[in-house]
């Protein structure tokens, strides 16, 4: 392969199939349904039952393991009911909230090690704050705030982002700028089904497959794109197909099932580590609320459909499988709830707090230094601030 | 200062570059050993060479800029000597190739891209105008983007549909970028280093029509005063800092020709065109100031208006379609500030609001020399 950036990392894809005892077909093609482990009554499916074929095998993850990524999302789950909320009180300017897929923002975040990065979008809020980023800071978009909060560079998480798929390029970058300097690191970059259609999502799948990079991408297919279903996204017949022809390989996993999830996205974070990357991951799941506090979902989806998916959710059914597992004791239970409680109050009064912006802000971050037309207009609104507070100094003082 | 330089009968050959050359070689004080002719492309090679191996963090990628060495050559060579992970092929997606440079900045790289034409730079218009001049700005500094972008732009090559544009105003007009167009040889080669070098996003603007003109420079004592006399990449002298510092072009225009009637304001493709037509007023004995805007983002008001105080009058010219467009934003300015010294509107001198003309209709579209000196004819000479 003459690829110019073909570094030593790189394995070839056949060799990594051959690994696994398949041929480069069936290692590259997603398997037949989705990678599924819990029902939705929170028992371990039968081995037959789980979607897995021969190649395609995930290793369970430890209960311990289990129960952390449990708290975490129970208080995924208290966050978006309180963020709603708080939208609702006019505490924050909007929320797309990732309700009813708290299995997939919990994976995304504690699939990664330390120095692994991750990309979301606006709906990836519980992941950026799962991998580590303070829950007020986090929303800092929302608030209606003109920056993103958090440091980028500090928790290895780039900004939540909206132009859909914009991100998944910088993700390919920064794996790419990795593997130059023959670092380990994986990155994780995140869309929804409906960004799939976009033209970044191809040129970023096609770059990382072409450069081999270390990147897992991961699409929750939440089924709609604000109103619009799937099938008027894509004829393919799934998300998870169009990786194979990248050149890569496609996975399908229960986006509800908290136990697959971790165990497909771990494996294919430990193969694009090992140089087999990049991989797709697309995750099954449902989006329970609207798309933001902004929409009417009842305009394009029946409630019946709602429902059928109630009965799915990510949450209960990991409550019922630790329960089950004698790992889940009300004591337990209590101090789990107090945690997300003591997150939702932190949201709470970090949202309540009035932030007043200071204007020169405006001026301050356009460039590194600012430029001399900056510097002018800065100085004709620090003027004109100054007009206004000595008018109304003399108006009080009348 | 006089400029004994003329143009060719294109009007392309560079006096600014002629006077740069001067200024280099008494820097310098080399003047003994002439300079062999060197052309644009050549100094943006060169400094493309210099800046990598200054640092190990500056990567090249781009459509066909590996082996090819770029359609027009400019990173001729540089795989060969850096290796294919430090200049590479990408596949061909503008986006992709913006999008890509972002990532690999906010994680340490100082990538430097290509956008194989002007016209062909605008799938990356999202990348560049959603995140590349917002980034620095949303994360309130946290996030740098040492990145170039390299767009071979303009007319006056014959190009056929979609391979000329004038496109800095697109770019000028947008927050957070950094926008230049170099007109000169030694101009290409510092500019091009001080691109790489900025921590904010350079959109770097190569006039096409200018690679292959050719100008005598001496090209290593240029790099030399880029690099403080190491050519190791190791940190320059406090000396060499300061002489980097002294040949600094970001935020400085330059007077390329110095002239006391009326004052013509260029940059890239045009500066040739307006140090002809201050060449041919100078026959008729009217005698033209000519001023290379250099970087269009940060503009350098002061030197403009320095300029325009002086002589009273000015004509601002660009090969861009005038509506709404840089040119405009320079008469404005000019105007707003040189008012009382000002004898007669400003006036411009711009490519017609029209889609970029054919090959066959470029020369009716671009300023040409007579068109420049029928607007300083317009300029209330009557007492
Ligand atoms: C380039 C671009 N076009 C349109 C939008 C407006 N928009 C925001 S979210 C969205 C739907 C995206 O759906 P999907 O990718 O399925 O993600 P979900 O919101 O379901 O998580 C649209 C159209 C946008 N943000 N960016
Ligand atoms: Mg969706």
């Amino acid at each position: 392969m003459s690829t110019s950036t073909d570094g030593e990392s790189a394995v070839a894809l056949d060799e990594t199939a051959r690994r696994f005892g398949i041929t480069l077909e069936d290692y590259l093609l997603p398997t037949h349904g989705s990678i599924r482990i819990l029902a939705e009554n929170g028992e371990i499916r039968p081995v037959e039952e789980q979607g897995t074929a021969p190649g395609h095998e995930y290793p369970m993850p430890e209960l311990e393991d289990l129960k952390d990524a449990y708290e975490a999302l129970v208080v995924g789950r208290r966050v978006n009911d309180q963020n709603s909320a708080l939208v609702r009180q006019g505490r924050m300017a909007v929320y797309p909230s990732s309700h009813g897929q708290e299995a997939c923002q919990v994976a995304a975040a504690l699939c990664l090690g330390e120095g692994d990065w991750m990309f979301p979008t606006y709906r990836d809020s519980v992941a950026v704050m799962t991998k580590g980023v303070d829950p007020v800071e986090t929303m800092t978009l929302f608030r209606g705030d003109w920056h993103g909060g958090y440091d980028p560079t500090e928790y290895r998480v780039g900004i939540q982002c909206t132009p859909l798929t914009t991100q998944l390029l910088h993700a390919v970058g920064v794996a790419h700028a990795a593997k130059l300097r023959g670092e380990d690191t994986v990155v994780l970059a995140m869309c929804g089904d409906g960004a799939t259609s976009e033209g970044d999502f191809h040129e970023a799948l096609n770059f990382a497959a072409v450069f081999k990079l270390p990147v897992v991408f991961f699409v929750q297919n939440n089924q709609y794109a604000i109103s619009v279903p799937l099938a008027h996204q894509t004829a393919a017949p799934s998300l998870a197909h169009k990786a194979v022809g990248y050149g890569m390989a496609g996975e399908r996993v229960d986006g509800n099932d908290l136990v697959a999830l971790l165990a497909v996205l771990r494996r294919a974070v430990r193969l694009a580590r090992d140089g087999s990357g990049p991989l797709l991951v697309e995750a099954h799941t449902y989006r329970m609320q609207a798309h933001t506090n902004a929409d009417d979902a009842t305009r394009y989806r029946q409630d019946a459909e709602v429902q059928e998916w109630m009965a799915k959710d990510p949450v209960t059914r990991m409550r019922a499988y630790l329960a089950g597992q004698g790992a889940l004791d009300d004591g337990e239970e209590e101090r789990i709830a107090a945690s997300a409680e003591a997150v939702a109050a932190a949201l709470r009064d970090g949202l309540n707090a009035e932030v007043a912006p200071d204007p020169q802000d405006l001026f301050r971050y356009v460039f590194t230094e600012p430029t001399p037309q900056l510097r002018e207009q800065s100085a004709l609104l620090a003027d004109e601030l100054a007009r206004t507070a000595a008018d109304s100094s003399e108006e009080a003082a009348r | 200062m006089t400029v004994t330089t003329s143009s060719d009968a294109n009007g392309n050959v560079s006096t600014a570059t002629a006077q740069a050359v001067r200024e280099t070689a008494r820097e310098s004080e080399r003047q003994s050993r002439p300079a062999a002719p060197v052309t644009l492309a050549k100094a943006l090679n060169t400094a493309l060479a210099d800046a990598m191996e200054a640092s190990g963090d500056v990567v090249l990628f781009g459509e066909d800029i590996g082996t090819l060495g770029g359609v027009f050559r400019i990173t001729d060579g540089l795989t060969a000597r850096f290796g294919e992970h430090r200049c590479f092929d990408t596949p061909l997606a503008e986006s992709g190739i913006v999008g890509m440079a972002v990532g690999m900045a906010m994680n340490g790289m100082r990538p430097v891209v290509e956008m194989q034409f002007d016209a062909f730079a605008y799938p990356a218009l999202e990348q560049i105008f959603s995140h590349v001049a917002k980034m620095h700005n949303r994360t309130r500094g946290a996030v740098r983007l040492p990145m170039v972008i390299r767009i071979p732009y303009a007319g006056g090559i014959g190009g056929v549909e979609h391979h000329c544009d004038s496109s800095e105003s697109y770019y000028a007009h947008t927050p957070g970028l950094k926008v230049y167009a170099p007109s000169t040889v030694a101009d290409a080669y510092r500019m091009l280093r001080e691109a790489i070098d900025s921590d904010d996003p350079v959109v770097f603007l190569e006039p096409k029509k200018l690679y292959w003109s050719k100008d005598a420079v001496d090209l290593d004592a240029l790099r030399a005063a880029y690099d403080g006399g190491s050519r190791s990449g190791a940190p320059g002298t406090p000396h060499g800092a300061a002489q980097r510092a002294a040949q600094r072009t970001e935020g400085r225009a330059v007077v390329a020709r110095e002239g006391t009637d009326a004052t013509l304001i260029a940059y890239g493709p045009s500066v040739p065109t307006a140090l002809a037509a201050a060449e041919a007023a100078a026959a008729e004995g009217r005698s033209l100031e000519v001023v290379d805007v250099r970087t269009i983002v940060p503009l350098d008001d002061e030197t403009l208006c320095a300029s325009v105080r002086k002589t009273g009058r000015a004509v601002v010219i660009a090969e861009t379609p005038g509506f709404a467009s840089v040119a405009s934003e320079i008469t404005a300015r000019v105007q707003e500030r040189c008012f009382h010294s000002l004898a007669a509107p400003v006036l411009r001198v711009t490519g017609f609001d029209v889609p970029y003309p054919a090959p066959k209709l470029e020369e009716y579209f671009l300023p040409s020399v007579d068109r420049i000196l029928d607007a300083v004819d317009d300029l209330q000479w009557e007492a």
